[in-house]
C-alpha cells in the first residue's frame, strides 16, 4: 500500500481524533471547556461530557449565543473550544465571530465540524462551502484546515496554546493519513508532500489525498507535479506559493469550498502580486449543490484525482 | 492601550469606600453630583468630536455611575485583575458616556476625552477592549453584550468564584434575537451573579420602540425567560443600587431602568432626533448651563 492509492488506504473520520485530542488536553489543562449547540453527539463530545460534565456547556440551538458565551468564557480565563456544525457556526454567528472573538482578540477556538459537503444529501443548507470565504474576510483570525487525523490533532494542540482566535475545520468525510510524521505544523508553513517541476498542485483538507493520487497518475505519464498542502489558510505560506510559481510555472489549487474566496483566491492574490503564472482554481463554482452523497458531489464538481489531472493537463496544453 | 490616571484612580477608590459607609441621602447626593460631572463631559466630548449619540449617553449616565460607584468591584489601576467584576456596555454606541465614566474613575486621563473619534484615537465611536482599560469586550453591533456577559458569569460559576457580571442593554436592542438566546441560557444555568440592566428610554434611532417593534410587557418577557425582574426609576441612584445589589434568589436579575433619553438637558429630553444629533455651540452652552444647576 502506498500513499498514492487512497482507495486502498485506511480512511478516518477526523472528528474522533479531534475529540480524543481535546479530551487529552482537557485532562492536562483545566481552563479548557467545550461549548456546543446541542451538538454533543455530532461533535463527538460524549466522552468529554462524561469526564467533565461541568466543563461541557451546551447552550442549545442558538449559535449567536454560542459564540458570544465563548467570548465571555475566554474573558474570564477559560479556553473555549466551540464545537458546532460548520455551516451554522460560521453563517449564523458570523458577526459574533467578527466582533466578540476576532476583533476583541478573545482566545476562542471555533471548531467547524463536518465542513464542506460532508453532509452530502442533506443539501446546501447543511453544506459549509462558504466558510473559508467568510472566515478569510475576518481580520485577526487564524484559519486551520486539517487534511488528516495527524493534522487534526496538531491543530487542536496548536489552537489551545496559541492564545489567539482561530477557526478549525474538522473533517467528517473520511480521509487517509497524508501527512508525514515529521511534517511541519505552524503558521506560514506549507507542507511539501511531493516535489516536481512541471506544475504545482496546492490542496487542502479532503482534496489533499486526491492531489497525491493525481500526481501519481501524472507521473506515470511523465508529468512531474509538486504537491503542497497548506494546513494554515491564514496566515498563508506565501513564500512557498511564490517559489512554486517561479520554479514550476503553473499552479492548480484544490479545495472543498466555493471558489469565491478560499484557497484559490488567496493563492491567486499571492501569485499575481509576486510572480504571475497561469492557474486553475478547483472548488465549487457559484452554485448550490444538487442532491448526492459527499463522494458523488466531490466528483460532480471535479474535486477528484481525475479533475486535478485534467486541470494540470489543461494548464500544460493551454497555459 | 491607555493607562490609568493614578491620582483620579486613588480618588475613585476613596470615594467608593466613603460611599459604602455613608447613609443613603449622602450616597444619593454624591452620585447625583458625579452623574452631573459625567453628563458635562459627555456634552463637551461630543461637542469637540462633532459626533456621538448624545440622547442615549444621557439616558444611561445614571446607570453607569451607579454601577461604577456603587456596585462594581474594580480597580482602575489593575483593569485586568482576575477577581474584578465584569462590566459590559452592550449598547456600545453610547461610548461617550462609558468613556466619560471610566475617565472620571481614573481608568485613563480625562484629557483623552478630547480625542474621541479623532484619527488614531484609542476612543473609537464604539469601545475597544484592546485600547481602553475597563472595557471587557468590543461592542457596537447590537445584541452582543448579553451573550458575552453570560459567558463571563458561566466561567465564574464553573470556578466557584464570587465576582459578578453586569451588562447594560438598550431597550431597542432587545429586538435582536441573540439577547433572548442568552436570556434562556443564563436562566437555564442559574446565573445568579449576572445582572442585566435595561436602559428603558422607549426611543430607538428612528422612532419610539413601541411604534417600531413593540417590546410590550418587557417585565413579563424577562420573567417568563426565568429571570427575576426589578423595575426602577433609572435616574434614581439609590433605587438602582438596591436593584443591583439586592439579595439573589438563584436566578439572574433583569433591572428594567425606566429612563428619559437626553436626561438632564430639557430640549433633548424624550426627543427622537437627539439620538445622534450634534448640538450647536449655543445648544452646548445651554446644555452645560442646565447641567451646572
Amino acid at each position: 500500500m502506498t500513499l498514492t492509492e487512497p482507495e486502498q488506504q485506511a480512511v478516518f473520520d477526523c472528528r474522533q481524533d479531534f475529540a480524543a485530542e481535546l479530551l487529552a488536553l482537557a485532562e492536562a489543562d483545566e481552563r479548557i471547556v467545550a461549548v456546543c449547540n446541542d451538538s454533543v453527539g455530532s461533535s463527538n463530545l460524549v466522552g468529554f461530557r462524561q469526564r467533565f460534565p461541568d466543563r461541557l456547556i451546551n447552550v442549545g440551538i442558538a449559535e449567536q449565543d454560542l459564540v458570544g458565551v465563548a467570548a465571555g468564557l475566554a474573558n474570564a480565563g477559560k479556553i473555549p473550544f466551540v464545537c458546532a456544525a460548520a455551516p451554522f457556526l460560521t453563517g449564523r454567528a458570523l458577526e459574533q465571530i467578527k466582533a466578540d472573538v476576532a476583533y476583541s482578540e478573545a482566545h476562542v477556538v471555533l471548531c467547524g465540524q463536518s465542513p464542506g459537503m460532508a453532509y452530502g444529501e442533506l443539501g446546501p443548507t447543511h453544506h459549509s462551502i462558504e466558510d473559508l470565504s467568510w472566515m478569510r474576510a475576518v481580520a485577526n483570525l487564524d484559519i486551520i484546515i486539517p487534511a488528516d487525523p495527524v493534522q487534526t490533532r496538531a491543530a487542536v494542540r496548536w489552537a489551545a496554546a496559541s492564545q489567539r482566535p482561530s477557526y478549525l475545520r474538522i473533517p467528517r468525510f473520511k480521509v487517509p493519513v497524508v501527512t508525514p510524521g515529521d511534517a511541519p505544523f505552524e503558521p506560514r508553513r506549507a507542507v511539501l508532500l511531493q516535489d516536481g517541476g512541471d506544475a504545482t498542485v496546492i490542496a487542502i483538507g479532503s482534496l489533499t489525498s486526491r492531489a497525491l493520487e493525481a500526481a501519481a497518475r501524472l507521473r506515470g505519464e511523465g508529468i512531474s507535479v509538486r504537491v503542497l498542502n497548506m494546513p494554515f489558510l491564514d496566515p498563508l505560506d506565501e513564500d512557498a506559493i511564490v517559489a512554486a510559481a517561479r520554479e514550476t510555472g503553473r499552479i492548480v489549487t484544490a479545495e472543498e469550498a466555493t471558489i469565491s474566496g478560499g484557497l484559490g483566491a488567496a493563492v491567486s492574490a499571492a501569485v499575481v502580486t509576486h510572480h504571475p503564472v497561469p492557474m486553475r482554481i478547483l472548488g465549487i463554482p457559484r452554485v448550490f449543490a444538487p442532491t448526492g452523497d459527499t463522494a458523488f458531489l466531490l466528483d460532480h464538481f471535479g474535486l477528484s484525482a481525475d479533475g486535478i489531472v485534467a486541470a494540470v493537463k489543461d494548464l500544460l496544453r493551454h497555459g | 492601550m491607555l493607562s490609568a490616571d493614578p491620582v483620579r484612580a486613588a480618588a475613585y477608590r476613596k470615594t467608593v469606600e466613603r460611599l459604602r459607609a455613608a447613609d443613603e441621602d449622602a450616597v444619593g447626593a454624591e452620585l447625583d453630583r458625579l452623574a452631573t460631572d459625567v453628563r458635562r463631559n459627555i456634552v463637551r466630548t461630543i461637542d469637540r468630536a462633532g459626533m456621538g449619540h448624545i440622547g442615549g449617553d444621557l439616558s444611561v449616565t445614571d446607570i453607569l455611575v451607579s454601577c461604577f460607584y456603587g456596585a462594581l468591584s474594580v480597580d482602575p489601576e489593575r483593569p485586568q485583575w482576575t477577581g474584578r467584576d465584569r462590566f459590559v456596555l452592550s449598547k456600545g454606541h453610547c461610548a461617550a458616556a462609558l468613556y466619560s465614566t471610566l475617565a472620571q474613575c481614573g481608568f485613563f486621563a480625562t484629557a483623552e476625552l478630547d480625542t474621541f473619534m479623532a484619527p488614531l484615537s484609542a476612543l473609537n465611536g464604539h469601545p475597544n477592549r484592546l485600547k481602553v482599560p475597563g472595557v471587557e469586550t468590543n461592542t457596537g453591533a447590537l445584541g452582543h453584550g448579553l451573550p458575552v456577559a453570560t459567558g463571563c458569569a458561566l466561567a465564574a460559576k464553573i470556578d466557584g468564584v464570587s465576582w459578578r457580571t453586569f451588562v447594560v442593554l438598550g431597550d431597542g436592542e432587545l429586538q435582536e434575537g441573540s439577547n433572548w438566546e442568552a436570556a434562556m441560557a443564563a436562566s437555564h444555568y442559574g446565573l445568579s451573579s449576572l445582572t442585566a440592566i435595561v436602559d428603558r428610554n422607549r426611543l430607538q434611532q428612528g422612532a419610539r420602540t413601541e411604534e417600531t417593534n413593540a417590546l410590550g410587557a418587557l417585565e413579563d418577557k424577562w420573567r417568563s425567560f426565568g429571570w427575576e425582574v426589578r423595575e426602577v426609576d433609572g435616574h434614581d441612584h439609590l433605587a438602582l443600587l438596591r436593584a443591583m445589589n439586592g439579595p439573589r434568589t438563584g436566578r439572574p436579575v433583569a433591572v428594567i431602568a425606566n429612563t428619559i433619553k437626553g436626561k438632564g438637558v430639557s430640549f433633548m429630553e424624550d426627543r427622537v432626533e437627539w439620538h445622534h444629533k450634534v448640538p450647536t455651540p449655543e445648544q452646548v452652552d445651554a446644555a452645560l448651563a442646565e447641567l451646572a444647576r
